[in-house]
């Protein structure tokens, strides 16, 4: 990983650490500012990206593309992403549906796309599995539903975050999202942890819970963990979508992308090359 | 005043001993669910809401409904409602606590629940129905309490409590309201997604609360020697008869945007609640039922009152069964519906069906029983009230 590149996932990810709980790293989010003016951008105002913004359009603002014409001819990557993602991160594995824990999952094109389902598709929409996330919008509506604050938008990089102790589950956020992107631990996860990482935190029972798009990972300079497991393909690319001359800008700019159901007006920043 | 509670005919103990039995079966359920998780109810990652909240968003219309007393009396001066605004008051007073129990049984976190107070978040609708719900059940326990002890001395009620009374009337459409505004304002939720919702929830709060508050009149006639008079029951089936209409209307216009418009989303939750929802080769039809029976019940409920005003018949059996027929569908259209056909299909077109387990059920009833309790003290309290005055 070039220098450049390793430095913006330091920026991105600092506020993330400060997230899960760590108070000694909060200090570092006021050296985000002062990076991300060095690195060219306008120091990130707190407050200005918030809930009622428009496009972050300053700062950070971090994405991912997914091709799936990679994952298409690749079909193990995406199983590599998804358990990458659930080593990482502590996920229960849970038997039955109902009590599901879900980051990264895979679902078929008419799933993930409802809004765009066409009679005649093609035959990698028919047939190949999608990869479903959080799409970490810019206008989120399960932060502007949740009444305690436990869901925010992160300014520093526009990562939408969990509180997990301060989270009352409620799950009012599951009922906002428009995208099926929430769980919610029905019960003590931690019994179904089969391996457990101790560089992050498990979860209680009653706590809802989502992809952090690595938050914790960013801080030390780590690519998320999916991403990661898809490194030297293309499959997934991350990076800051405010950034013109970011490797992410670059493949938006040239490849025509769709981003699940826009017309709910959250702005996400996960987009697709199908 | 309080001490009316303790006295009582064995019909009175009874009925409180029933209800302590269910309170009792109620709270070891509660435990049990305390220490186990909501994973002991049978929602789901996808339906993520349950009966608690569909209880909640019911019992909210129920306490809203005592408007229609209120108002009559309070601002029209209409006498006959003299001996049962107070049930009105009353009555929303039980509900709330049931609405608050609900939402209590219904969070992960309950110890947690005054991080709402502590991280006040004015953007999310859950911080303003605890406000509006909060303040309604003060606004009602202050008037109800001061205009019955005015009552009992046989002096006017003091001036200062018809600020708090007035207060109350667009605080009993603003609890409804903001609990419409928690389903109406998520974005991808279609069958919520409605500008009627609010309307609809009042229309039908102002029929299930009178409806509740005629049934509660019948009973207090036979068994605790109090009649609320021929008058006011009549025009409070009027009210139950154009709120149950209007609700009707609002839910028919629903159904012409699903299928006229023959948008999916529009009519995939009621295409679920009404026909069964084909999806991947299954039906997917539990609630359609309820849903059936809910709308016979609310039709011949209708009829019933149609009848009694056009035939002028005054019946107490009729008006009683019609008051229960208006009063179930109710329930099952905002108390099953609603809630459970939001969720399906979910946001990633899947379906899954949502039956409450055995313990969920303990505590619902629990919870509803705890209200009726509440419910049966405060009304013999006003009662022997109405007793003393005569005697």
């Amino acid at each position: 990983m070039d220098n450049t590149r390793r430095k913006f996932l330091k920026i991105a990810g600092a506020a993330a650490l400060a997230g899960i709980g760590a108070p000694a790293i909060v200090k570092l989010t006021s050296h985000t500012a002062f990076a991300s003016e060095e690195a060219g951008h306008a120091v990130p105002v707190p407050g200005e990206t918030g809930v009622h913004g428009e496009a972050a359009s300053t700062g950070v603002r971090v994405g991912m593309v997914i091709d799936m014409r990679v994952f298409a001819v690749q079909p193990m990557l995406l199983d590599q992403a998804i358990a990458a993602c659930n080593k990482v991160h502590n996920i229960p594995h849970f038997p039955d549906r109902k009590n599901e824990i879900k980051w990264i999952w895979k679902a078929p094109y008419a799933n993930v796309f409802p809004e765009q389902e066409v009679l005649h598709k093609s035959e990698m929409a028919k047939t190949k599995p999608f990869a479903v996330l959080c799409n970490h919008c810019d206008n989120p509506s399960c932060v502007k539903a949740c009444p305690t604050k436990a869901t925010f938008v992160q300014p520093e990089n526009g990562i939408v975050a969990m509180d997990f102790h301060r989270c009352i589950g409620c799950r009012f956020c599951m009922a906002a999202c428009p995208y099926g992107a929430r769980s919610f631990n029905w019960q003590d996860p931690r019994p179904f942890i089969t391996n457990y990482n101790p560089d992050f935190p498990t979860r209680m029972r009653g706590v809802v819970e989502k992809c952090n798009f690595c938050g914790e990972r960013l801080a030390l300079g780590l690519e998320p963990a999916c991403v990661e497991a898809c490194s030297g393909t293309g499959a997934m690319v991350f990076g800051d979508l405010n950034d013109p001359d970011s490797e992410i800008r670059r493949v938006l700019d040239k490849e025509f992308t769709i981003q699940r159901n826009p017309a709910a007006g959250t702005k996400p920043s996960v987009y697709y090359i199908v | 005043m309080i001490e009316k509670v303790l006295k009582g005919k064995s019909t009175y103990w009874m009925w409180l001993a029933v209800l302590g039995t269910f309170i009792a079966i109620g709270a070891a359920c509660y435990v049990r669910q305390y220490m186990f998780g909501l994973g002991l109810t049978g929602m789901s990652r996808d339906v993520s809401w349950g009966l608690y909240i569909s209880q909640f968003t019911f019992l909210v219309g129920v306490a809203a409904g005592g408007l229609m007393l209120v108002l009559p009396y309070y601002v029209h001066d209409y006498k006959a409602f003299g001996r049962i605004t107070i049930l009105g008051e009353f009555l929303a007073i039980s509900a709330l606590i049931m609405c608050l129990m609900f939402i209590m049984a219904d969070l992960g976190q309950p110890l947690r629940g005054l991080n709402v107070i502590f991280f006040a978040t004015p953007h999310s609708m859950l911080f303003w129905d605890m406000c509006v719900l909060w303040g309604y059940l003060i606004l009602n326990c202050l008037c109800g309490w001061v205009i019955l002890t005015a009552e009992r001395k046989q002096v006017h009620p003091p001036k200062w409590i018809y600020i708090f009374v007035y207060i109350s009337i667009p605080f009993a459409v603003s609890i409804h309201t903001v609990t419409a505004m928690l389903y109406c304002g998520l974005p991808g939720r279609h069958f919520w997604l409605s500008a009627i919702i609010a309307p609809r929830f009042l229309a039908s709060a102002f029929a299930a609360g009178p409806s509740l508050i005629v049934l509660a009149c019948l009973v207090m006639r036979k068994f605790a020697d109090f009649d609320a008079g021929k008058e006011a029951i009549q025009k409070l089936t009027t009210i139950i008869m154009y709120a149950a209409i209007i609700n009707t209307f609002f839910f028919l216009l629903e159904f012409f945007v699903g299928y006229y418009s023959e948008m999916p989303g529009h009519m995939h939750s009621l295409e679920y609640l009404f026909f069964g929802l084909e999806h991947d080769g299954h039906v997917y039809n539990n609630l359609v039922p309820f849903m059936w029976t809910a709308t016979a019940f609310s039709f011949t409920g209708l009829g019933i009152l149609a009848y009694i005003k056009i035939a002028k018949v005054f019946d107490y059996r009729l008006v009683g069964t019609a008051a229960a027929l208006i009063f179930f569908s109710l329930w099952a259209d905002k108390g099953l519906g609603f809630v459970f056909g939001g969720f399906v299909p979910n946001p990633l077109n899947e379906v899954t069906e949502y039956i409450p387990t055995a313990n969920e059920l303990g505590i619902t009833l629990g919870i509803w029983a705890t209200g009726f309790f509440i419910l049966t003290l405060l009304y013999k309290i006003a009662v022997g009230v109405e007793h003393e005055i005569e005697a």
